[in-house]
């Protein structure tokens, strides 16, 4: 039998987010609505060689299990799963995911969006865009921020 | 002593990832005058705080938090993760 799926992993390590998210169904007993996002390096035509990632060990893995803890006190979940990569990732890399389950849809895809809002700007993750002979911080949104207002 | 931590582009204005800072700061604001006052490097990272984010024993607080027994102190631009 394998391993149980912690609920947060923040890893450098590249991970299969169809098998995760199967797994993840698997063991979500009782559930009739599992929603999941996945979070990829967009590969367009604007020479975007590669993202790093710069994570704050230990905060963003309690920031994100307060997160997920949060979700879990404000909506009827069975369970929630996020796992996000830091390093070095190349254009079409998966970076992140989130999973979420339920007895009804609402709550797995309103849990799903408040993650997601609150990973984008209260998880300690900072990204770098490689280009040819540009290197620049990616800045944080406004919107994201604004996002956050809803919840 | 205080562990003072930085990331992103604080990390890299400053040249360091973290060092052990002996202060008497009573808060983060404190803090920042002190680490400001030391060299330019510090100054250029610190010049407008309303650009920074602070975590307080990898809480997210602000910058009157108060340091008392406190451990560690992270510096960094607001986040971009997802």
């Amino acid at each position: 039998m394998a391993a149980p799926l912690p609920r947060v992993q923040v890893q450098p390590d590249a991970f299969d987010a169809g098998q995760t998210l199967n797994r993840f169904t698997a063991m979500v007993a009782g559930a009739g609505a599992v929603v999941s996002f996945t979070g990829v390096v967009r590969d367009v035509e604007d020479g975007l060689i590669a993202l790093e990632i710069e994570h704050y060990p230990g905060m963003s893995e309690k920031a994100i299990a307060a997160m997920v803890a949060g979700a879990i006190a404000r909506w009827q979940l069975v369970d929630a799963l996020v796992i996000h990569r830091h390093g070095r990732l190349a254009p079409g890399d998966t970076i992140m995911m989130v999973a979420t389950a339920s007895r009804h849809r609402a709550d797995a895809f309103a849990a799903a969006e408040y993650l997601m809002d609150y990973l984008k700007s209260r998880a300690p993750f900072w990204k770098k865009e490689l280009r040819e002979g540009a290197v620049d911080w990616v800045a944080a949104r406004d919107e994201d921020e604004t996002a956050l207002k809803r919840w | 002593m205080i562990d003072v931590l930085y990331f992103a582009w604080v990390r890299e204005r400053i040249g360091l990832p973290k060092e052990r800072v002996e202060t008497g700061a009573a808060t983060v604001r404190d803090l920042v005058a002190e680490l400001a006052a030391r060299e330019d490097r510090y100054a250029a990272a610190f010049a407008d705080v309303s650009a920074l984010r602070v975590a307080v024993d990898q809480e997210l607080t602000t910058f009157d938090a108060p340091l008392t027994g406190v451990r560690e102190v992270a510096f960094f631009p607001p986040m971009s993760g997802g």
